[in-house]
Parts: structure tokens; sequence; C-alpha cells
């Protein structure tokens, strides 16, 4: 909790201060925009937080964002699929690789760096083959299909919660309630922190470690999709560059660590909304993206640092309480 | 009389909820053994640790040869000739043995890592402990024992003048233990002052000088080299005395429960071993570490599958591939090392307790956590636990207080044959006691106990039989009234059975 009230109050600064240096930051065009990119970031966020609570890594969800979004809009216009093939087909293609990551992971004791990152290399890849690194998208057609992306619902007068949203609220519910109040969820805490030990109380570290990787690359499908759907068209060559690092980055300044064990998807969404704000009040202030990345790796750095802090003077804090208390008790 | 080598007055630490020391004092002197003795969480290894710069301690002073000092660092207490051998292990287990012992002061030759001088300097080391392994072997291919006589002579290296060691011998057999304390006494010829912490009282009254005793973080009390003896350390220790200290009954042994035939584990796949355990028993298994023991237990819990025969639980064949399998045939198994297999260290004592029952206790998949706190509780006062609340991480408690984590998780499952394996390590005497009664009344109430114990007297205490394994196979059975210590350690050291008198010729299913 205390790690999310950390980063919880680093968004609100950074909010703060770019509504005061700039006047569109507040407008109800602009919030509705970066509400719509903090929700699609924040479902690939929550898929690969799964990942890391077990320890490990996905470095390929910006690939397999890639391969859907070129994919779909590839068998619809290009091989004219209908919708009822096309969609299972993304789906089937985003849980296989999850699949394939988490058993060459478990059972060929592969690190999960590795798989992850010739991931990234092969989806990609593929996905610039079929469409020949041509731009695939959807044109004029398939506009009610779009909504799902594109789509508003009306809210309050002049503002309207983007259909992304809803997606997003949907998973992380079920994400927190799986994490926090299943069976499962406990078991992947434990082997994210001692995976023999886990083994020795009878659980199924391997099947459980697999499920991970299927949630992450399953909902960077999911992701993938909605990121296609919204801006209409993909191309294989940067569609979806450096997604899983801003996933990454999201899950760990929302309180997961890579050493596995830890993670609560609240601070991941914060995480994900915090990441997002920041490339949006880049954008208004500067007016130039060129330093994005180095302001977005020192916000980071801060927000680790502060973190670390916040936890060493809590601890303190904890300890001269203890001995206040014991001391009183004994007077 | 010469001035105290080391010098404590007034210690105080205390931690995230928990006050371990209460103004603390102790000295020590040069060539003495001065044994440190207190239950579990009486803040003895928190006192090690400040006197070796581990931790620093929150008021009090600590003096090295008169002189007031601070250490900040464990390298500074080095500096000073003061070296710990800590409770728990601290080795790097992917590095060799030598590299363990020079870690962080490898010798060096025109500015490389010189092997040879270590490798060399290394053998020297494992001589003394009485270790006979290449300093090239991995560590972790090294049964825990040995890890620990690694740890012990990576101790000696740095030719300490004050040597504190933390339950040096808690995973030792007992003739390791015997050679570790003549090593002792060596040193202690030799001038330098050993502080020495043990739960074996036996040990402590061979080799002590002095003993200082801990109760809840204070000093309760010393006694002086004439004084020391069983009853006057534990009546201080506990502040009660402790009467028949092996309660187990034999009963009338009930139907065959376990029935393990011709298993071949995957360390020693040449011998096949078969044994049975009956409701209601208590079977003990004997050996030296390293004999296959622990490895035999793994095999029929499944977590290391066996390569080869049958495991039968109340006459059905056990799934020897999946300790999930195993589990739900009501087979429990506490492992030998809680650290690595069986705690979550920064889980809470809660989390840890229920951990092997959650997936009997779900509610369509979901958490029971009623029924996991209820249990908590069950186990926590049954077992005496001692922790400020059920949400603390097991990491932050003494390490007794882990080890009975780890039995309150594996009696919450309610098994019918439960697997021990070193059931007492690092376990204060009354604690003890407690896990004895705790096992004779499960096997009056019919579970069949299999538990390996490096210490005689509990073996010969506890068990109805005992297996005595040598080499990666039984060699041996003892009936109770022919357990002794001559009959036991004969069989494993692989003596022939038929040398000792009293030693029945093993029948058939015991193949040999
Ligand atoms: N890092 C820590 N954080 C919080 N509490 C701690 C920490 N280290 C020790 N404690 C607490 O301090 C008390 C003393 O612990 P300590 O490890 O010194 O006991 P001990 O006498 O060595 O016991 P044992 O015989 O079980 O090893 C215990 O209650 C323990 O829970
Ligand atoms: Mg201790």
């Amino acid at each position: 909790m205390k790690k999310i009230l950390g980063i919880l109050a680093l968004l609100i600064v950074v909010c703060i201060l770019t509504a005061c240096l700039s006047s569109s930051f507040l407008s109800a065009y602009n919030i509705e925009n970066v509400l719509r990119r903090s929700a699609l970031f924040g479902i690939l966020s929550i898929g690969v937080a799964f990942v890391i609570i077990t320890g490990g890594i996905d470095l390929s969800l910006g690939s397999v964002v890639c391969l859907v979004g070129c994919a779909l809009p590839w068998l619809l216009t290009v091989q004219h699929w209908p919708l009822s093939l096309a969609i299972p087909t993304v789906a089937a293609l985003s849980i296989g690789i999850g699949l394939a990551h988490g058993l060459l992971v478990t059972k060929l004791r592969i690190q999960p760096f590795i798989v992850t990152l010739c991931g990234l290399l092969l989806y990609r890849g593929i996905a610039r083959g079929f469409t020949r690194d041509q731009t695939v998208g959807f044109g004029n057609e398939f506009k009610p299909l779009r909504t799902l992306a594109t789509g508003k619902i009306p809210f309050l007068p002049g503002f309207d919660i983007p259909a992304p949203l809803i997606f997003l609220v949907v998973v992380a519910i079920v994400a927190a309630i799986f994490l926090n109040r299943t069976i499962y969820g406990r078991y992947l805490l434990a082997l994210g922190r001692n995976p023999q030990a886990a083994t020795y109380s009878g659980i199924r570290t391997e099947r459980m470690t697999i499920l991970a990787y299927v949630i992450s690359s399953g909902l960077a499908g999911l992701g993938g999709a909605l990121f296609v759907l919204d801006v209409n068209s993909a191309q294989p060559v940067d569609f979806g560059n450096f997604y899983e690092l801003y996933a990454i980055a999201a899950a760990v300044l929302g309180g997961c660590s890579l050493r596995g064990g830890e993670g609560a998807i609240v601070g991941v969404l914060i995480g994900a909304a915090l990441m997002q704000v920041l490339r949006n009040t880049i954008t208004l202030v500067t007016e130039k993206n060129n330093v994005e990345f180095a302001i977005i790796g020192a916000v980071i750095l801060v927000g680790v640092i502060a973190d670390e802090l916040t936890r060493r003077i809590a601890y303190r804090r904890r300890t001269a309480q203890a001995l206040r208390q014991t001391i009183t008790s004994e007077a | 009389m010469s001035l105290p080598l080391l010098e404590a007055n007034r210690l105080e630490k205390s931690f995230a909820g928990v006050r371990a020391l209460r103004g603390v004092s102790m000295s020590l002197k040069p060539a003495e053994v001065l044994a440190v003795i207190g239950e579990n969480g009486a803040g003895k290894s928190t006192l090690m640790k400040i006197l070796a710069g581990v931790q620093s301690a929150d008021s009090g002073e600590l003096k090295v040869d008169g002189a007031a000092r601070a250490f900040r660092s464990v390298g500074e207490a080095l500096s000073h000739g003061v070296a710990l051998i800590h409770q728990e292990l601290n080795l790097a287990e992917t590095l060799d043995v030598g590299a363990n012992i020079f870690l962080g002061r490898e010798p060096r030759r025109f500015g490389l890592i010189d092997e040879r001088k270590i490798r060399s300097e290394a053998r020297r080391y494992l001589d003394q402990v009485g270790l006979s392994i290449d300093p090239t072997t991995p560590l972790n291919a090294l049964p825990i024992g040995q890890q620990q006589l690694v740890e012990i002579a990576k101790a000696l290296s740095v030719n300490a003048r004050v040597l504190i060691m933390d339950e040096p011998t808690s995973s030792l057999s007992g003739h390791e233990a015997q050679s570790l304390l003549k090593l002792i006494d060596t040193l202690r010829s030799r001038g330098v002052g050993i502080v020495y912490i043990s739960h074996r009282l036996a040990e402590v009254e061979a080799i002590a000088d002095r003993v200082e005793v801990l109760r809840d973080g204070e000093n309760a009390g010393a006694l002086q080299k004439g004084e020391i003896c069983h009853a006057k350390m534990v009546s201080l220790m506990v502040g009660r005395e402790l009467s028949q200290f092996y309660p187990h009954q034999t009963l009338a042994p009930g139907a065959a429960i376990l029935d393990v035939q011709e298993l071949r584990t995957a360390t020693h796949p040449k011998h096949r071993n078969s044994l049975t355990v009956h409701a209601g028993e208590i079977v003990g298994i004997a050996g030296l570490v390293g004999a296959g023991r622990t490895e035999l237990l793994e095999a029929i819990f499944g977590v290391n599958p066996p390569v080869g025969g049958t495991v039968l639980v109340q006459g059905f064949p056990l799934n020897t591939r999946s300790p999930q399998a195993v589990i739900k045939a009501g087979v429990a198994l506490v492992p030998e090392d809680r650290k690595h297999s069986g705690l979550v260290l920064e889980m809470s004592v809660r989390e840890n307790i229920s951990l092997a029952t959650l997936a009997r206790d779900q509610r369509l998949g979901f958490l029971n956590r009623e029924r996991e706190q209820s249990l908590c509780q069950e186990m926590t006062s049954a077992m005496n636990i001692k922790t400020p609340s059920a949400d603390q991480p097991v990491q932050f408690l003494s390490g007794g207080n882990q080890q009975k984590v780890v039995i309150g998780k594996w009696l919450a499952a309610a098994p019918r044959v439960l697997l021990l394996d070193e059931p007492t390590r690092g376990i204060d005497i009354g604690a003890k006691q407690e896990i004895y009664r705790l096992m004779d009344e499960l096997a009056s109430r019919g579970v069949g106990i299999l538990f390996v114990s490096s210490e005689l007297e509990e073996i010969i205490g506890m068990a109805d039989r005992a297996l005595v394994m040598h080499e990666g196979r039984i060699r041996g059975e003892l009936k109770r009234a022919e357990l002794s210590e001559e009959s036991i350690m004969n069989l494993a050291t692989g003596g022939d059975a038929s040398h000792g008198s009293s030693i029945v010729q093993t029948a058939s299913p015991f193949s040999l």
C-alpha cells in the first residue's frame, strides 16, 4: 500500500505541474486522449506484471502488439476473412505465443529474457514478412468494430469516457481478484519468491508460470487489436515499438519487483497512467518529443529511488515505535 | 587475569515490532569457550550479529581488548579479528568451495586471482574441519552438512582471535559434530576465544568453559565451569525443570500405512531400498550426513522423483512424480532445509502456514480467508510460535521459530504419513519436547511417522524402530530395545550388521 501512495503522489504532482504549464492539459479532449492511451497501455502493463511477479520478464509484447495489430487488418481487408474467423485466429495466436514462451521457460529452462528477446525479433519479423512491410489498415470499413476502441460513452456534458477504459476496468478487476483472492494468485506470489519452497508445498509451479506468460501475451494481443482499431492502420516497421518498455516501466513503478513475488494491480494502473501523462506533458510543454526518453528515464529513476527511501524511513519509524511500545508496556 | 578479548555492555536492539535485546552484557577471554544458550528467539543470533558487525546495536558499548569500538561492517569486525559463522548458511552456491572460502580475500599473483594458492590453502582448512573434498567442487553439489563445514573452514581461514559459531552443529551428524568439537579444542589451546551457540546441551557440557544464558533478550544467568550441567542449563533457559524428556510410548502398530518397495533414488540409483511404516508407528532413519536419507524422503514425496520402485500408501500406489498427488494421498514432508525448501521467507507467518493447504480449503479457486486465519491461529498456539503477529514475514523470526512454522504448515494438512527431515534442527529444548509430544500424539492417532535425524539420542528416545543408512542404502534395522549409540554408529559407518551383538540380521525386505 505504501508503495502505491508514493507513485500516486508522483502522478498527482506531475498532473498539477503540467496543468500549470499548459492550459490545454485539462481540456476534455486532452483528458479523454490521455485516458484512452493509459487504458491501452494499462492492459499491456497488467499482462507483463503477471510475468514479473513470477520472477520473469516479457520483452516480446511490443512485437506481439505489432503482430496482432498487423494481422487483424491484414486478415480482414487483404485476405477477406470473416470477422468470426479473424478474431479467434489472432486470439489463438497471442495465447499460443504465451504458451510457447511458458513452455520454453519451464520445460527447457531457458531464461525468460532470452526467450522473449527472441520473440521480440521474431514476431515483428513475421509481421513485416506477411505484410511485405506495407502499412495495413481498415480504411473506411469496419466502423462498428472500430468503435470498440474509438467509441465514447457520454459521461458528463462535454466529456466522454473512451471505450478502451471499459476494457481496462474489466481486465483490472478480474486481474486484481485473481491475484489477491484466488489460490492461484497466492501461488504466483509464492513461486515468484521461492519456487523451490512452492514446489515442496505441492504447488505446480511450472503450470502457474506458463499461465503467467499466457496472460501476458494474451493481454498484449488484446492491446494490439485495440491499438490498431484505435489508430486505424499499422505500419509493421514501428507499430508497438518500445511498448514492452513502457509496460515494464509501468509495472515496476507500480510496485512490481523484478526479483519476483511482489506486485499489485492498482499500482500497475497508476504506473501506466503516469507514463502516459508524462508523454503527454512532454508533447504539450516542449512541443517536441525528442527528449521524451530522457525525461521518462529520469522520472522512473526518481520514482524508484523515492520508493526505496520511503520504505527505509517507514521501517525506521516502525522500529522506534516498537521500542516505545515495549518500554511503556513494561513501565 | 587477562584482559577480556571482547566485552559487550548493556546492548539494546529493536526491530520493527520486536525488542530483541534489552540490555545484554557478556565478555570473552582469550583461550575460552563461552557457550551462549537460550530458547528460540531469546536474542542469541542478534547478539552475535552485533558482535561481528553485521548489525549495529541501538545502544550499549562494545569493547575489543579493552578499547571501545563500534563495528559498522563485517570487514571492520574482521580487521579486529572477530569472525562469525552464521546460523543460516551464507555462501555463494554457484561458486566452488575454494572460491567460497576466500570470497572477498582472494590471494593474488600479478594482480590476478591465484587459483593454485586458493586450492592448496583451501585444502588445508578443509582438512582441519575434516572434510575430504576437492576445493573445486561447486558448493551446490554438497549436502547441507558439508556446506556448513565449508562455512567453518572459511571462518578458520581469516585466522580470527574471536570465533563466533551460531549453531554450527545443527546440520552436522554426530560424527562430524565430534570432530568440530575437537577442532574447537585445538583453537582454544592456540588462544582463540570462542563463542559457541547450540541447542545441543550435551555439546555445551562437553566443550564450554562458561555458559551465558539469555532469556527474552536479557541475561538470565551464567554458569562457571564446575556448575555446568544439563539440569541447571535447562532451568535457567526455560525457568522450570523438564520432566521425562522423551514422551514416546510404543503402541501396538496398526496396519502398514506406508510401504516403500525397492525404491531407487536418482543420487544412488544402484541401491534398492524397501521399508514399511505402520499406522501409529514412529520409525527413525539414522546415518551420517550424505548417507542418502534426505534423498529417500524426497523420492517418496515426489519432489525428487525416484528412478525405480514403488511406494504404496494404505495399499494404493503413489504417483511419485507429482508432489500434489502424494500430498493428496495424505503424505507430508517437513524438509531439512527450511530456508530453501520449507519457507517463502518474505511471506507472512499466516501465508506460509496455509501454503500447502490452500488447495484443500479453496472455494471454487478462491482463498478461504477465515479458514486460513483460524488455521494460522491454531498452529501458532499449538506450536507456540513466537511472532509479533500473523502478518510478520517469517524472515524476521528467529531460526527455531521459523522451523516451527514449517512444521505447522504440514500439521495443518493433517497427514496420515508424516515424513520429517531433521525436525528439531535449531529448536530449543522446550520446543523440542513439544515436538516430541506432538509426534507421540500424532502416532497415537494412527499417523505413521518416518523421521530422519542426526541426533542419535533423538532416534533412541523417539523411534519404535530405526533404519540405518550408509552410502545410499539401508544397512539394517534396529528394534527399540536394540537401539544404542554403538549399534547405530556401527551400521552407519558401514560396519557389518552381524558384528554388533544385539543387532538382528536384517530380513529380506531390507535389501542389502
Ligand atoms: N531482522 C529482524 N527483523 C525483525 N525481527 C527480528 C529480526 N531479527 C531478529 N528478530 C527478532 O528478534 C528476536 C531474537 O531473534 P534471534 O534470531 O536473535 O533469536 P535466537 O536466540 O538466535 O533464536 P534461535 O535459537 O531460534 O536461533 C526474535 O523475536 C526475532 O523474531
Ligand atoms: Mg539464532
